[in-house]
């Protein structure tokens, strides 16, 4: 009957179309005998090395540089010389026999990291000797080389990415590098391109023997961007320099493109101590130095009352709100009452009566106290005279973001009415309430980068251009991303104030910043300044503040240097940024007296002033 | 007093004596054979594994071990058990095994997705495993009642009821790949008489199913089509009577099942179902994806050469290129250490082993126990197909065990209980 032998022939069928099967893969088959001695496969994974950095001028600042993961695989590991081992490594004992452990315990097939980071030379001893410790050996990755120890503040540095940042879109490993801080973080994707894999056949010794079907499963690593940037290294170095041994910062713009030349913060660190073995030691001493603060960039994060500058800007909007005409001269007495009762001092002389340039020249609290009253109060009230007044500010790029190519700052603080009307209650303040705003002091806060804007905006004659730090922008990028942002200040009121700042350099507060053969404008400032001391407000002496482009009449640069406590706007900032001014037009410094005291110069006794608990005098 | 003992003594051991020589020897053989073949496969596929104790019952290999040594220590005793115990308490043991699919639901351990497990101990048990054997034997027990006809449509749908009780509830686990092992029984009914049609409309749909997979369902139709016009011209002319409306049904039954197939593949499964008909089928080639692990089973497989690496040798086991490799792709293993001649000889040691108890079933006279010992082969042959199918890349990615040789306690446990009621039957063919 036929029904008996159905499932028989199936069963039967079966065993011969597996034995055919089995005679295809296993005698007949040419890949698969090809494959009978080295069937296993790794997967590795190519990493693109990560984007070189380079300066405006194609100098290069970032390199990348080999080191060494020692790593071991426990399973392969054979009696060893402990001992001659973390003497060569430089290990304590106690830790390596804690990490082999850690090792073992999380795979005796897969291997571990031991040590991280070790520099080339450092390896290179021990690896004459590393046949003698079957199982480890030296994993090559790329770190960042510094080749200038400069800019540390702006480009950021790169460290291993943390378990919990890692996602399938990514694709990041452990072990990885990820920018942190900076460039480096704003262009990670860029510097670090995309990585491949390839797939290694291995043979019955587990010994690499070539790719993997002749790479057909391999993923091609997309290569990364070097970046150009728009920070020149001469004249960042030469600013770093400038400002050692003091506190503050310096930012300098080209104002027709908005392009960042130099950032400036002191102190800072040197970019290579974050690489290595010792990296970790050296960041949480970066990290607990909080009162130095070297992470904190002074040039980006740092919000100080503006000072005198500030009344450039204050003479512009008087003029486009026709509350002086360049003509207009108010009478000074070493100062004025601006209320009763209430007295703002000025250093010009008694009976003077100035003018709007010389005004600015000189300086004087008394013109700017009552220009800016005029604003305020010739208004229909105090409020929309203030608010309009913001909205003349925030088109300098004031009180707000910047929206540089950076991932930190600060917006800076421009007040409305609306805090007034809170501090005050509604129509309890007027013109004289909020005085100070006049000179820059007040509630208005800016940073240094802010403070170079609105320097490159009154340069350009009313417009600026957002600053970054990327050149390597294509010109379709550049036309969208850098549009001209324009002030609500006509520009025939731009000249009256230039030529003051002409005259502030010329015969005013800053001669020491002249330049032979280079017309420089500027505007010096001196700010005061309280921190809580003991929970006492005290006054530390005066911040040294200035700002400048040259030349005046085609600008290459706009600058502002700020000093923490130098005192005067004249003694520190204005002659470090007309040595700078001239390092980067002439590409030398024929002041060298000058360029030595400025190198030499030191305030850290200033500084150690408020720490040492006794009592002390300010603005000596 | 000592008479009476000594008679029942006498008794037991001629019974013993005569059982021991009924006994179907070379199935207890092969069975030993292939466990203790097994045993030193999933030990080398573990020995990568830190140290591995041979003894220890917290190994996979110690375990496995000791199963084994319960088996033919305890099972024996099932040969002493009369036969129509069975068969009394089919409907008994049936319902404790649907009951025990049951509390799945409610005690079951959830392993890789699956709640198929009752966890006591230590030990894992699937009870699906021991659904198997209830529902072969309630099977043989429905078949063999004298009014039992299963050319009749009642009938068999009362039996195709006993059968989808308990694949549905090990579908719902979800484990559809234990649940296609009930299918098995499918060649038992055909053994028992079942019309030879519904073999022949199965191997069809199965073929149109594959050929829609490969070519598009409206190709298939056309000319399926012209297949059955021109078959129907031929039979005209031998057998005039032939009806036409048969033919018309059968294409549209045809043309239906193959839109059908196109639109479940399509929209009811799961992209894991559709990739592992895919590369099966050759549509796909992402050997790195899906068909990865079947591309490496197939390495290892051909890796092995003629006479394979040898015992603990294997690379690729090694290297854990390969999933699953003491269970459900235990073959490639075999494959990759012993060659074509290891994996050769498997394959035949199966073959004689299913073959023998086909052969011995058809000397059964009794209709229960031939069933029950067609089922034990048929579940060998499923389990079998399937799973060496699978790892040399010839049958969808369907994680079944191959019997005896897996690891794994619940099937080696369940297989041995049926090989003993099995050769229990056997043995006492004569008495019954």
């Amino acid at each position: 009957m036929i029904r008996k032998g159905i499932l028989s022939a199936f069963v039967i069928g079966s065993c011969f179309l597996f034995i055919f099967q089995l005679m295809s893969l296993q005698l007949f088959n040419s890949e698969y005998s090809a494959l009978s001695q080295n069937n296993a496969v790794e997967k590795r994974p190519i990493y693109p090395n990560r984007g070189l950095i380079y300066d405006r001028n194609g100098v290069l600042i970032v390199a990348n540089q080999p080191v060494y993961d020692l790593m071991v695989v426990p399973e392969n590991i054979q009696p060893f010389d402990t001992i001659e081992m973390i003497e060569e490594l430089s290990i304590s004992k106690e830790e390596f026999l804690l990490k082999l452990k850690k090792a073992k315990r999380f795979s005796y097939k897969l291997p571990s990291l031991i040590i991280r980071q070790i520099s080339g030379e450092n390896r290179a001893s021990f690896q004459e000797k590393i046949w003698k410790y079957p199982g480890f050996y030296f994993q090559k990755k790329l770190a960042r080389d510094y080749v200038l120890p400069i800019a540390s503040n702006l480009l950021g540095y790169t460290s291993e990415v943390l378990p919990r940042e890692i996602n399938k879109e990514n694709d990041y490993a452990l072990g990885e590098m990820i920018g942190r801080q900076g460039i480096e973080k704003t262009y990670e994707n860029s510097l670090r391109g995309k990585k491949g894999t390839t797939l290694y056949q291995k043979d019955r010794f587990n010994r690499i023997i070539g790719p993997y079907k002749e790479g057909a499963f391999d993923t091609k690593p997309k290569s990364s961007e070097n970046l150009t940037l728009t920070i020149d290294a001469l004249l960042q170095q030469y600013g770093e320099s400038l400002l050692k041994n003091k506190r503050g910062g310096i930012v300098a713009i080209e104002p027709s493109t908005g392009e960042v030349l130099a950032l400036v913060t002191a102190p800072s660190y040197d970019p290579n101590s974050l690489i290595g073995r010792k990296r970790s030691k050296n960041f949480s001493v970066l990290v607990n130095d909080t009162i130095a603060k070297p992470l904190f960039d002074r040039g980006l994060q740092a919000e100080y009352s503006p000072g005198s500058p500030f009344k450039t800007l204050n003479a512009l909007i008087g003029l486009q709100e026709k509350v002086i005409t360049p003509e207009t001269r108010f009478r000074c007495n070493e100062g004025h009452y601006y209320t009763k009762n209430a007295f703002m001092k000025c250093h010009c002389s008694y009976g003077s009566k100035n003018d709007l340039i010389k005004g600015i020249y000189n300086s004087c609290n008394t013109y700017f106290a009552k220009t800016y009253l005029g604003l305020i109060n010739n208004a229909v009230t105090p409020a929309e005279g203030v608010n309009r007044w913001r909205e003349h500010l925030e088109k300098f790029g004031l009180g707000n973001y910047l929206g540089y190519d950076l991932p930190i700052g600060k917006k800076g603080f421009i007040p409305n009415s609306n805090y007034y009307d809170r501090w005050y209650q509604k129509g309890r303040w007027g013109g004289t309430t909020i005085i100070s705003n006049a000179i820059g002091q007040g509630e208005v806060l800016t940073t240094p980068i802010q403070m170079a804007n609105f320097t490159a905006a009154i340069a350009n004659r009313g417009y600026f251009i957002k600053p970054h730090f990327k050149k390597s922008f294509s010109q379709k990028e550049k036309d969208s991303l850098f549009t001209k942002n324009y002030t609500l200040i006509e520009p025939q009121h731009f000249e009256t104030v230039i030529e003051g700042m002409y005259q502030v350099v010329e015969r005013g507060t800053a001669k020491i910043a002249r330049i032979k053969g280079i017309e420089v404008s500027g505007k010096t400032g001196t700010v005061e300044n309280f921190v809580r001391l003991n929970n006492e407000k005290t006054q530390l002496s005066d911040h040294s503040i200035f700002i400048a482009f040259a030349p005046k009449d085609d600008p290459k640069i706009a600058i502002t240097v700020f000093v923490e406590n130098g005192y005067w706007g004249g003694r520190w900032a204005a002659p470090i940024a007309s040595l700078m001014i001239e390092k980067y037009l002439t590409g030398t410094v024929k002041r060298k007296w000058l360029e030595n005291k400025m190198l030499e110069g030191s305030l850290m006794d200033e500084y150690d002033k408020p720490l040492s608990g006794k009592p002390f005098t300010i603005n000596e | 007093m000592n008479t009476t003992n000594l008679f029942l003594e006498n008794r037991l051991r001629s019974m013993n004596k005569k059982l021991i020589f009924r006994l179907d020897w070379l199935s207890i053989f092969l069975y030993i054979a292939l466990v203790i073949f097994g045993m030193i496969n999933i030990y080398s596929t573990r020995l990568s594994e830190s140290d591995i104790a041979v003894w220890d019952l917290g190994s996979p290999v110690g375990k496995q071990l000791w199963i084994f040594v319960f088996c033919l220590i305890i099972l024996p005793a099932i040969l002493y058990i009369k036969s129509n115990f069975f068969e009394h308490l089919s409907y008994v043991f049936y319902g404790l095994s649907l009951l025990s699919l049951i509390g799945l639901f409610i005690f079951g351990q959830t392993i890789s997705g699956a709640t198929s497990w009752y966890l006591i101990g230590g030990f894992s048990l699937q009870p699906s495993e021991f659904a198997k054997i209830t529902t072969a034997l309630v099977v043989a027990s429905n078949l063999s009642s004298l009014q039992t006809d299963i050319k009749k449509k009642l009938h068999l749908a009362k039996v195709l009821f006993l059968i989808s009780l308990p694949m549905a509830l090990t579908i719902l686990q979800p484990d559809a790949g234990s649940a296609l092992v009930f299918l098995g029984i499918f060649f038992v009914l055909i053994r028992e008489g079942l019309d030879l049609r519904y073999l022949y409309l199965f191997m069809g749909l199965l073929l149109i199913f594959i050929l829609t997979l490969v070519f598009d369902p409206f190709l298939i139709s056309i000319s399926g089509l012209f297949l059955i016009f021109f078959f129907y011209l031929f039979v005209k002319r031998i057998a005039p009577k032939t009806k036409k409306l048969s033919f018309l049904i059968s294409f549209g039954i045809c043309i239906l099942f193959s839109f059908s197939v196109n639109f479940i593949f399509t929209s009811v499964f799961e992209q894991r179902h559709r990739d592992r008909f895919n590369i099966i089928l050759g549509l796909e080639t992402d050997t790195r994806g899906i068909g990865y692990n079947i591309n490496q089973s197939k390495i290892a497989i051909g890796s092995g050469g003629f006479y394979g690496k040898g015992f603990l040798n294997g690379t690729q086991t090694k290297g854990d290129f390969v999933p699953e490799q003491d269970t459900d792709y235990i073959f490639s293993t075999i494959g990759e250490e012993w060659g074509f001649i290891g994996s050769t000889l498997l394959v035949i040691l199966f073959t004689l082993f299913i073959l023998r108890i086909l052969y011995r079933a058809e000397k059964h006279t009794a209709t229960y126990s031939r069933v029950f010992s067609y089922a034990f082969a048929s579940y060998i042959f499923i389990h079998f197909f399937v799973n060496v199918g699978m790892t040399l890349g010839l049958v969808p990615t369907v994680g079944i065990p191959l019997p005896f040789v897996s690891n794994g306690g619940s099937s080696l446990l369940a297989f041995s209980f049926m090989l003993f009621i099995y050769l229990n039957f056997d043995a006492n063919r004569l008495n019954t």
